[in-house]
């Protein structure tokens, strides 16, 4: 038997490996059980005790995208044959479909605005940590101080002279608001995250650029910014997945047509008693673009994660 | 191809002075060294000709034209790093043909000229490799490469040499100077080793502490020093300094330390107190003859030379002599200068006073 200071042991490896296995399946439960009650009937989603075996149903997801209403037996009995698979769940239920519902508005809100304020938190961040991290600017320690000091409080602590300032702007309610707000927010882990990355990134890069012939700016566009594409992309994952979750502003200054998806998915609680399989297909619909975006993106977070730790 | 005047140079950052006011002129076609410890303002001096930085005041000419103050786009400079600074997200080809594609050359002409380029520093071969696997040595001929891809006026080089290892770094140093010779580009070379300058330069600046101590070719640097820094950095062993208090007129042709008279070149400036009287190892004999007494202390082999270190009442003495001559640690041996070469300084001032040796060389910026 030969011992090794670096290797692992097999055993080891294995309960380490049993370890991690158990911890990531416990903490996908919750994540795992509202996938499975959005393919729930409403009638399986309340049983007691809990139906882990099931027959699929995509009630769900269509009650998540209709509004439907409640007609008597003869009117029923009198309409043609269901067109499409969601009409025919819908009649089951003695119910026929009256509209679309919010939901895909809902949605596409918070595409716009989890997306507009990561493009462009990120955007402002890079530009600001490139100066930071490139020219000498008066007091700029202070200056990053004073960017990180808006992190110190919980931003909701604001919340209230927000709410005057926008209904006094008319930014209440806008998809510009929001994405103004989420921006302010994010901005300042922006500029220090990535000024992190561009500081690693050796200076006569850009310098071998100037004297090659380009200008400053094209010597940070075509040189730096592939350097810092690590960086940007953590910290891009980073403002989407605050953005895109964000709850209590969402509430406090959305209602309409600036609305996202957060405060949206509980009010679909009481339009037709505890519809468990529609909130559930909301919430699931909900985690997908940061699940994919994350997943396009993991190459670079893992690198993003542990970049500087090795100096190449 | 092109000549560069600096006048007066000045670079401060905040109360910090890089470098005080400088002047020398580089020649067209000249391989030219800025030599010094570090921090001593070389590589600041190397940075606003290329324009890094820009000189607080004074005037930089490349050609007749006044560039001090131009964004280095507009130079026409190539800039060689010590680290090399190749862009790591393109492949050696694309390094190599990045200058020319900012001056819009068609992709045609870009080729052709890597291909030529390459063909000069023997790189065809991994023309296509992306540059973060390359050797050390081909990570300095591909920067090499893309410096003189694009034919500019003068290349700058901040101790290229610097991160190779001791064995590369001769070779490398000749494959540069033969390039340099085949190129006939005006060529300024930043180094803090005193050899690699004195082996490739045509012309050196000695700078130390912003100040430019001495500008000269090699041989006048070594053999006329024009300040003690100059003749302690330059040579390995360094010069001997043998202190000593007395007065010295012009016109004189010895130096008297004490009750010994030294014969010197004749001495063209008056200086009296505390002096310095300064010969190169090289330039000491050990005869029975000397007029000075020493013990030896200690001998280094070096082959065909050896270093006998001696103590005299003037402090320690290293001479070189030939290997064949037998000396034995604890010998009283008397030493003999060669009065032609041997220079005088100012303790006070640090400079060296000016004789019949040194008369014009004493260039300082």
């Amino acid at each position: 038997m030969s011992f090794s200071v670096t290797e692992t042991s097999s055993r080891v490896k294995w309960i380490s490996g049993t370890l991690v296995i158990t911890y990531a399946l416990i903490t996908m439960i919750p994540l795992v059980w509202i996938m499975m009650t959005s393919f729930k009937t409403p009638p399986d989603s309340i049983s007691y005790p809990p139906k882990v075996f099931y027959e699929p149903s995509l009630e769900g997801y269509v009650n998540l995208f209709t509004t439907r209403t409640r007609v008597s037996p003869e009117t029923l009995a009198s309409l043609p044959p269901p067109e499409n698979f969601a009409e025919e769940i819908v009649r089951n239920r003695d119910m026929v479909i009256a509209g679309p519902s919010k939901f895909s508005g809902r949605f596409l809100n918070s595409v716009i605005i989890g997306f507009g304020s990561t493009f462009l938190s990120v955007f402002l961040g890079t530009l600001a940590a490139y100066a930071f991290s490139r020219f000498k600017i008066p007091l700029a320690d202070d200056l990053l101080f004073f960017i990180l000091s808006t992190r110190m409080m919980p931003p909701i602590a604001v919340a209230i002279p927000i709410f005057l300032m926008y209904r006094k702007l008319g930014l209440s309610d806008t998809h510009l608001g929001m994405i103004l707000l989420y921006t302010a927010v994010n901005i300042s882990l922006a500029v220090w995250l990535l000024k992190g990355f561009i500081d690693e990134i050796p200076r006569e890069y850009e310098e071998a650029a100037l004297i090659d012939g380009y200008t400053r700016f094209q010597a940070f566009y075509k040189v730096v910014l592939p350097q810092a594409a690590t960086g940007i992309a953590s910290t891009a994952i980073f403002c989407l997945i605050f953005a895109w979750n964000e709850y209590a502003f969402a509430v406090l200054l959305t209602s309409g047509t600036a609305q996202t998806a957060p405060p949206f998915i509980p009010t679909i609680i009481g339009v037709g008693g505890l519809d468990w399989p529609a909130i559930a297909a909301g919430a699931t619909l909900f985690l997908l673009p940061v699940m994919i975006f994350t997943v396009m993106l993991r190459k670079h977070l893992l690198r993003g994660i542990t970049f500087g730790a090795v100096r190449k | 191809m092109a000549e560069i005047v600096i006048k007066s140079v000045r670079k401060d950052f905040g109360s910090f002075t890089a470098v005080k006011e400088s002047s020398f002129k580089i020649e067209d076609g000249e391989f030219f060294m800025l030599l010094g410890p570090s921090g001593c303002g070389k590589t600041t001096t190397l940075r606003m000709i290329a324009g890094l930085e820009l000189p607080s005041s004074g005037e930089i000419f490349l050609d007749g034209e006044e560039i001090s103050q131009l964004p280095p786009s507009k130079r026409d400079i190539a800039f060689v790093f010590q680290m090399f600074a190749l862009y790591p997200h393109m492949n050696v080809r694309r390094n190599i043909s990045y200058p020319l594609v900012s001056q819009g050359m068609k992709r045609r002409d870009v080729k052709a000229k890597v291909a030529e380029v390459s063909k000069i520093l023997g790189i065809e071969n991994i023309l296509d490799k992306p540059v973060g696997g390359l050797s050390g040595g081909d990570r300095q001929r591909v920067a090499l490469g893309r410096a003189i891809v694009r034919e500019p006026k003068a290349f700058m080089m901040d101790e290229p040499l610097g991160a190779l290892d001791a064995e590369f770094r001769e070779h490398m140093s000749e494959e540069l100077r033969a390039l340099h010779d085949r190129m006939g580009a005006t060529t300024v070379y930043v180094t803090h080793d005193q050899l690699e300058a004195m082996q490739m330069g045509d012309k050196i600046v000695v700078m130390n502490n912003a100040v430019v101590e001495q500008f000269g070719t090699p041989q006048d640097i070594y053999d006329k020093p024009a300040s003690l820094f100059v003749a302690d950095f330059i040579g390995s062993p360094s010069m001997n300094f043998l202190n000593y208090k007395g007065d010295v007129t012009s016109g004189q042709k010895v130096a008297k330390l004490g009750e010994h008279i030294i014969n010197v070149p004749q001495q063209l400036e008056d200086a009296s107190g505390k002096l310095v009287l300064g010969v190169r190892p090289e330039h000491i004999a050990l005869s029975d003859s000397g007029s000075l007494r020493a013990e030896v202390q200690a001998v280094e082999y070096l082959g065909t030379t050896q270093i006998v270190v001696m103590q005299s009442e003037f402090g320690e003495l290293k001479a070189r002599v030939d290997s064949s001559m037998s000396v034995d640690v604890g010998d009283n041996v008397g030493v003999d200068f060669n009065a032609s070469t041997i220079t005088l300084f100012d303790q006070s001032s640090g400079l060296a006073l000016r004789s019949e040796l040194n008369d014009g060389a004493l260039q300082r910026g």
